[in-house]
């Protein structure tokens, strides 16, 4: 369990870590903050699961990652928005957005299980 | 004229350590979150955590720090174009993931993430040109911008 811990936390800190360099490297800013929303955790996550849970479940997984991009988008709306705000430090407009990524997903979790389950 | 986008090298070194070693940590944690919520909630809910913005609070936060507002608010503008990308990443490996090699189905689709990603952004940046140049060319041509038709709309009022 731990050493599974470990590997994922190297493996998914240095997939990150690679796409936040390359992004760095480009201009402007709209450009590399494409690699923001780069698959680095999707690329490490499924990479591990193809080898230990099998295709089946890297294909359930897909699924519902393309479900929560719409969360995604969501968030990155609501940062843009309380960006805007010249008052609020951005650490809390990117942090507290974090409700709106864990709303949308949540709801579309809840929605779409209720739609299969009937 | 086509947006450009130039390629500075020497950025990396202008990033500090302890914000590459934030990347990593909350990349790290994040992946192993994922994992987790997986394995005690299902594959639904961790493949939800795939999409999850993990490193763009940081990101935002070090942009703002080192260039502004403004170019953390551009940089977020970035993010949720790539969030099409993505879309796109995830519907492929959905698709092929039980047919394909695994090395074959996560090159094509981050393949196609870049792909998609750049193709919106220049599809975007040349509308926004395109836009700001037709403001230009109606300023040439002595049509009224709306900033104008505004003051003079206050001008109007204010005489009455």
């Amino acid at each position: 369990m731990l050493g599974q811990i470990l590997l994922r936390f190297l493996i998914g800190g240095a997939v990150v870590s690679a796409f936040a360099a390359i992004g760095e490297v480009f201009s402007p800013k709209s450009f590399s903050g494409l690699f923001g929303a780069a698959p680095s955790v999707a690329l490490a996550s499924l990479g591990i699961a193809f080898v230990s849970q099998g295709a089946p479940s890297v294909a359930v997984a897909a699924r519902w990652m393309l479900v929560a991009t719409a969360a995604m988008f969501a968030y990155a709306s609501c940062c843009i928005a309380l960006g805007r705000r010249h008052g609020l430090p951005m650490w809390i407009s990117a942090a507290g957005s974090w409700v709106v990524w864990f709303a949308v997903a949540g709801a579309s979790l809840w929605w779409l299980s209720e739609a299969v389950g009937t | 004229m086509t947006p450009r986008v130039t390629v500075q090298p020497k950025q990396l070194a202008a990033v500090r350590p302890w914000e590459y070693a934030l990347r990593f940590v909350f990349g790290g944690a994040i992946t192993v979150g994922a994992w987790l919520v997986g394995k005690h909630w299902g594959t639904a809910a961790g493949g939800l955590f795939l999409a999850f913005p993990a490193i763009m609070p940081a990101s935002l936060t070090l942009v703002k720090h080192h260039d502004g507002r403004q170019c953390a608010i551009d940089d977020a503008r970035g993010g949720r174009i790539a969030t099409v990308a993505l879309a796109c990443f995830a519907l492929i490996v959905a698709t092929t993931a039980t047919r394909w090699p695994p090395v074959l189905v996560l090159a094509v689709a981050a393949l196609a993430w870049m792909a998609v990603a750049a193709g919106s952004w220049f599809i975007l940046a040349c509308g926004e040109r395109h836009a700001g140049a037709g403001g230009a060319d109606r300023r040439r041509r002595g049509r009224p911008t709306d900033r104008a038709r505004a003051r003079r709309g206050g001008a109007a009022r204010s005489r009455r």
